[in-house]
């Protein structure tokens, strides 16, 4: 297991360098000058943009500059010199001129937004799409069931960004079932009670969408494995139902969701963008959103490298969970 | 002294294609320690039957009528009485059931130790150390080596033909007075097939059991069966000792069984004989005896009598019954 787990990370080191040097490439042959972007709209002052250009090392050769973005990576980065020198200490992604901030501290700010955004709707969405679809298989063709595909077919069909203003209108505004977001994102640590609240549309908002496919995924799941020979096996012991049910056929029917909710839960920690939109949040979405607009280079090409990494990482995570769960992929 | 009597057995399916009869009208017993074969083609009804003896026909598929008087461990019962909830004290601990792919038919996940523990802890309140020397002591009886170390294996760490010895195992470990081996040998190798035949009947000897082996191997009937059941097409349609079926096969279908069955002692240049035709379609049977459009004999008692009416199960004398007209009443 020490192996494979090592052997998996060195293959997932290659993955994110590659990653990391395609998008660098990408973004230095992009038709901008990066150092013309940094002086603001109306600016056509060549000295400033000159000077801005050799703070931020645009003057380098590709190659240095890439090698030194890495370098920043593991040690930290300095721009400019003497009065005006700029410190981004490691992990250094950059610096963004026009947010006047070292990427890392930005992303150090919407992170925790973007997770908290996905860990509240990742249990809300297994427990309900876990839970719908066991019903749903359990009396199918009744009318749990038929309700269950109601459900799915609305979940899947509605874009985030309505359900959000839908949710919106109607349970804040409306209904006033829960007060208005007073506001502001407020991490965890300050208030929980207050990051909840202003989090649970959006919570909800993704939930719906996610636990709608899990809803159908599931279903299909239970029922294909409640078919299998060692359910009548099991039958046959003379289990009850619901042993049958929770200890034989949900551990194989909801082994596959656990590779399906790492790799989604993976998705949303790149940024939730249209959901991050609407309720405001500033989130990882919201800063990748607001970089590609105003064409802020450093922020971008974090950003992809940031979901590239947390993609590799979830992945790694769930084939190694996945050999717990299945001894059949276990290796010596 | 029965074990188990079964009478007018029925399994219908309803299709949207109209209701089929998967079984229909049977009866037959078994004694303690006998061994019962049922043999037929595929879709003859064979398995359907003793997946409703042990209430493992999903209920809202089928309707499934008649009775089957079973000496249990708390006296006798009915097994086709009684609701699914109470059908499981019996499941399992009175009779067992392997089936025909131990590929599949092991849990993927578990260990096989802990499936035979769980099968021995649903039936007995017993510490789980003790289930555990239980399932030791089953799976060294089937003959796996290292038991003590291989209960911690998992099923796709074993051959086919020993997955098979760990359905026994798990099938045993509640000393049952009924197995039911649902074709325990057609997916496994032929070296094999044979000494999981060989380690049926020895246990069969020492546990004192009685078995079902469900089957359309006849050459595995002549070696372990007691008595035979013939069906066809959802029929019992030859009852008979095994000594007697195959020196005195009376149904036609019977003799088109045996005939098909390969022999050492005909020259190899001779055809294999098989019986001409299809089974019958489980829907639309055709009028009269169900085997009449494949009959060679007809003519014998004719074709019209064959053609429109269904023959009774009759005695032939020396507990032989078959289905047919032909030598009826002689």
């Amino acid at each position: 297991m020490f192996a494979y787990i090592s052997r998996r990370l060195a293959v997932s080191l290659l993955i994110l360098l590659t990653v990391s040097f395609a998008v660098y490439v990408i973004f230095a042959f992009l038709p901008f000058d990066p150092a013309a972007l940094t002086c603001g709209k109306n600016c056509n002052d060549p000295g400033i943009i000159e000077a801005n250009r050799r703070r931020l090392g645009y003057d380098l050769p590709f190659f240095t500059q890439y090698f030194l973005f890495l370098k920043g990576l593991f040690f930290g980065r300095t721009f400019g010199e003497g009065a005006a020198l700029i410190n981004c200490p490691a992990p250094s992604l950059g610096y963004s001129f026009q947010q006047h901030a070292c990427v890392t501290n930005l992303i150090g700010e919407a992170l925790p937004v973007t997770f908290s955004l996905a860990i509240g709707a990742i249990v809300m969405w297994l427990a309900l799409g876990i839970g719908l679809g066991i019903l749903a298989a359990r009396f199918r063709g009744r009318i749990v069931d038929q309700l269950s595909t109601i459900f799915v077919l609305i979940g899947t069909s509605l874009p985030t960004f309505l359900t959000g203003l839908l949710l919106m209108v109607f349970v804040v505004i409306r209904w006033h079932l829960i007060p208005f977001p007073s506001g502001n994102y407020t991490p965890f640590i300050e208030n929980p009670f207050e990051w909840a609240q202003i989090l649970f549309l959006p919570w909800l908002t993704l939930a719906f969408a996610y636990a709608a496919l899990y809803t159908r995924f599931v279903r299909s799941s239970v029922i294909d494995t409640s078919n299998e020979d060692y359910i009548r096996t099991a039958r046959a012991k003379g289990l009850s139902e619901s042993v049958i049910l929770g200890k034989h056929t949900l551990r194989a029917a909801l082994a596959p969701i656990a590779t399906m909710a790492g790799l989604d839960f993976a998705g949303l920690l790149g940024g939730a963008i249209l959901t991050e939109s609407v309720f405001n949040l500033p989130g990882l979405g919201r800063l990748a959103i607001s970089a590609v607009v105003k064409y802020d280079l450093p922020i971008i090409v974090a950003t992809t490298l940031l979901a590239a990494f947390i993609v590799v990482i979830m992945n790694l995570i769930v084939d190694i969970l996945y050999a717990y769960i299945d001894p059949r992929v276990r290796v010596a | 002294m029965t074990l188990l009597k079964v009478e007018n057995l029925c399994v219908d399916f309803p299709t949207p294609d109209g209701l089929v009869a998967a079984v229909h009208d049977t009866s037959f017993e078994i004694s303690p320690g006998e061994t019962l074969a049922i043999v037929g083609e595929s879709g003859s009804g064979k398995t359907v039957t003793n997946l409703a003896l042990m209430g493992l026909i999903p209920l809202r598929t089928a309707n499934v009528t008649g009775s089957a008087k079973f000496e249990s461990h708390d006296g006798p019962v009915d097994l086709l009485a009684m609701n699914r909830n109470d059908l499981r004290k019996y499941r399992g601990r009175d009779m067992a059931m392997i089936f025909q792919d131990p590929m599949s038919s092991l849990h993927p996940f578990y260990t096989i130790g802990d499936q035979i523990i769980e099968a021995h802890q649903i039936h007995n309140k017993v510490d789980i150390k003790v289930s555990r020397d239980r399932a030791i002591e089953l799976l060294e009886m089937v003959g796996i080596q290292g038991a003590a170390t291989r209960i911690k294996s998992f099923p796709h760490q074993f051959s086919g033909g020993m997955r098979q010895r760990v359905m026994i195992a798990m099938a045993l470990v509640n000393n049952p007075a009924l197995l039911i081996a649902d074709e325990p040998t057609t997916a496994l190798d032929v070296t094999v097939q044979a000494q999981i035949m060989k380690l049926l009947s020895d246990l069969q000897k020492e546990l004192k059991m009685a078995m079902i082996l469900i089957t359309h191997d006849m050459g595995v009937v002549a070696g372990a069966a007691d008595r035979v059941n013939v069906m066809y097409a959802g029929r019992i349609v030859e009852s008979a000792n095994v000594r007697d079926l195959y020196a005195n096969p009376l149904m036609p279908y019977t003799q088109g069984l045996l005939a098909s069955v390969p022999r050492m002692d005909r020259p190899h240049t001779e055809r294999l004989s098989a019986i001409p035709g299809q089974p019958p379609s489980m829907i639309a049977l055709p009028t009269g005896c169900s085997f009449n459009p494949r009959c060679g004999r007809k003519s014998e008692v004719g074709a019209s009598k064959c053609e429109s009416q269904m023959p009774d199960l009759t005695t032939r004398g020396n507990q032989h019954f078959a289905r047919c007209f032909i030598g009826e009443g002689a």
